[in-house]
């Protein structure tokens, strides 16, 4: 009887398969399911109705990404500076190196969360996504091409005619379809799934430890004003009292021009801190305990030093041995082991 | 030669009425010059205000946003979307702006010299033809600090002092609408009234041409005069602010051809 039951079941499952087949369009070949709002983040900031995610607009995006054809010699991608297993950094370096191992002047920042990003780079010069990419593409140090060639280099490849083509209906390629599809691979960099992502959302009952919940709790008294929850930035930019760099990098104030925005640089945000070691915008700090140890007693007083950095006619934050300790256990909480591991994210 | 002037004369006394729901053709000519000289790039040596040599390489503008108004006080705006222009020296064809407007006879003619900040922080497929910022062959566009250059000239001037290249160059790449709550905002609105040199007469089957003249002088002579010498590289810093200053003042109406 149960075998006749199976029979049954084997033929209504070939049923459906053949009018699948004939009636319905296939089916997706897997789950892709675009942009998604983490329920604790709040709404996004790139204007995703100019630039709606598809799974072939990110497929095309990811190729882009992982392609050396974007480098004047073909030797750089974008992922070669931005490693996945780094949270999209170039761990171990202080500034980045791109072509002809030519050195950067800054720490590569992480690709990540940057639908939420009103603003790119350490000095936030560049305000839309979609522009972000032309300048490492141009840049003498990163990847030394013209926009230009990179779409006359891509048109005389069969891939991406093909890619084109499925992202945008046509195989034309004009320089906001090459940028947009870059901007859909790096707004689906999303990383929201930290033991801290959790515990906020009450997932399979992950909870704090006490020793992390301290480190929240003073980590929410010390660092929360400029590290905002949920991103842990808040954009804004600062000068955090790290000394004037080897370079007199003077951050913002070189896109503003504002004597007032000297040596202020972008808030970074803390997650994955355990992926993109060093740290600051130059690279200098090698670890967390140099972060915490810079902060309780490093702080220099350099020209627009963060107001929030000398509270109490005192420099720095009023940290204890035990209190950095509790904060990097909250930091750790941080890190996204399912980002970083995302096949959907990596070169396939 | 009688011919010639018989139409000419002709076209100058018996202008049609004004259909204004016709479209018709109006030039902006943009003639470069450099004081009562015409410019001749890598070749014509200019003396400045403050007595300094110099010779003009490059020399490239944004005109944008155009509006004409006619003697009515009627105002056409050119469509925006079609109302950006590059004007490149090294480039005849692109001295002429060409535009189909509602007749009429016009008196004032103004524009944007820049990029305006909406367009400047539009969406990149809004930002096609002389905007697209991957066109690096003409240079007009700042990657790392997102806008356009507005007005660029460079060239070489022995008040110059060497640059790293052995060269005597001075460079002036104006741009900034400011962006980011940065004061500098160098977007430069050009009134040039036609009233004196012509009126431009815009009818269907003519082809009213508006012969203006950008004199690259006075981006040096001005209030205050900007001196090679001190300043050879002017980017987006404060001093753009002066430069840009000055060359608002380039523009004139020398006559109209109707």
């Amino acid at each position: 009887m149960w075998r006749l039951w199976l029979m049954a079941l084997g033929l209504g499952f070939l049923l459906v398969s053949c009018r699948k087949n004939v009636d319905e369009p296939q089916p997706p070949a897997d789950d892709f399911a675009g942009f998604v709002k983490p329920a604790n983040f709040p709404a996004p900031v790139y204007k995703l109705e100019n630039n709606q995610v598809t799974k072939a607009g990110f497929e095309l995006g990811r190729a882009l990404f992982y392609d050396p054809a974007l480098s004047r010699n073909n030797t750089i991608s974008c992922g070669s500076c931005h490693i996945q297993g780094s949270a999209f950094t170039q761990h171990g370096h202080d500034v980045s190196h791109g072509i002809d191992d030519r050195l950067g002047t800054r720490n590569s920042p992480a690709i990540m969360n940057l639908a939420w990003m009103p603003s790119f780079f350490w000095d936030g010069g560049v305000f839309d996504l979609d522009l972000q990419p032309v300048v490492p593409i141009t840049n003498h140090v990163e990847m030394d091409e013209t926009v230009e060639n990179v779409i006359r280099k891509l048109q005389g490849m069969p891939k991406y005619r093909d890619l084109f083509k499925k992202a945008y209906n046509s195989e034309e390629i004009t320089t906001a379809r090459l940028m947009k599809a870059l901007s859909q691979f790096m707004i689906m960099c999303v990383s929201a799934n930290s033991k801290y992502d959790k515990v906020k959302r009450n997932e399979a009952g992950e909870t704090f430890t006490p020793e992390e919940q301290a480190g929240y709790a003073l980590f929410k008294q010390m660092c929360a004003d400029c590290h905002t929850e949920p991103l842990f930035t808040d954009n804004s930019f600062r000068n955090n009292g790290i000394g004037i760099g080897f370079n007199n990098d003077e951050g913002r104030a070189m896109i503003t021009f504002k004597p007032d925005d000297k040596y202020r640089f972008k808030v970074p945000s803390l997650r994955n801190l355990k992926y993109t070691a060093p740290y600051m915008h130059d690279g200098r700090i090698l670890n967390l305990n140099g972060v915490l140890n810079h902060y309780a007693a490093g702080v220099k007083q350099t020209p627009n030093l963060d107001p929030l950095l000398q509270k109490n006619g005192g420099l720095g934050l009023p940290l204890t041995e035990t209190g950095k300790q509790q904060i990097i256990a909250f930091l750790n909480t941080l890190n996204d082991t399912d980002f970083i591991n995302n096949r959907l994210l990596a070169e396939q | 030669m009688a011919g010639m002037i018989l139409t000419s004369c002709s076209k100058n006394d018996k202008i049609e009425p004004v259909n204004t729901e016709v479209k018709a053709p109006i030039i902006l000519e943009f003639d470069n010059i450099a004081g009562d000289n015409n410019l001749q790039l890598n070749a014509g040596t200019y003396i400045n205000a403050l007595g300094e040599q110099f010779t003009v390489n490059t020399l490239k503008y944004f005109v944008s946003n155009i509006k004409l108004t006619n003697t009515n006080g009627t105002q056409y705006i050119v469509p925006q979307d079609s109302s950006y222009f590059l004007v490149d020296e090294s480039l005849p064809e692109s001295t002429d702006i060409r535009l189909n407007v509602p007749e009429g006879d016009y008196k004032t003619v103004e524009f944007v010299l820049g990029v305006d900040s909406l367009r400047s922080t539009m969406d990149l497929s809004k930002r096609t033809g002389v905007l697209d910022v991957a066109s690096g062959h003409d240079g007009m566009y700042w990657s790392w600090a997102s806008g356009y250059i507005f007005f660029k000239m460079e060239g070489t001037s022995p008040a110059a002092p060497v640059d790293g290249t052995g060269q005597r160059k001075f460079r002036y790449h104006i741009g900034g609408f400011g962006s980011a709550g940065s004061p500098i905002n160098n977007v430069k609105i050009i009134k040039i009234d036609l009233q004196a040199g012509g009126l431009a007469k815009v009818r269907k089957g003519r082809e009213s041409q508006v012969h203006l003249m950008a004199d690259v002088m006075k981006v040096f002579n001005g209030a205050p005069n900007v001196s090679i010498a001190a300043n050879s590289n002017v980017m987006s810093g404060l001093f753009s602010q002066t430069v840009s200053s000055n060359y608002s003042n380039m523009f004139t109406h020398n006559h109209t051809h109707n």
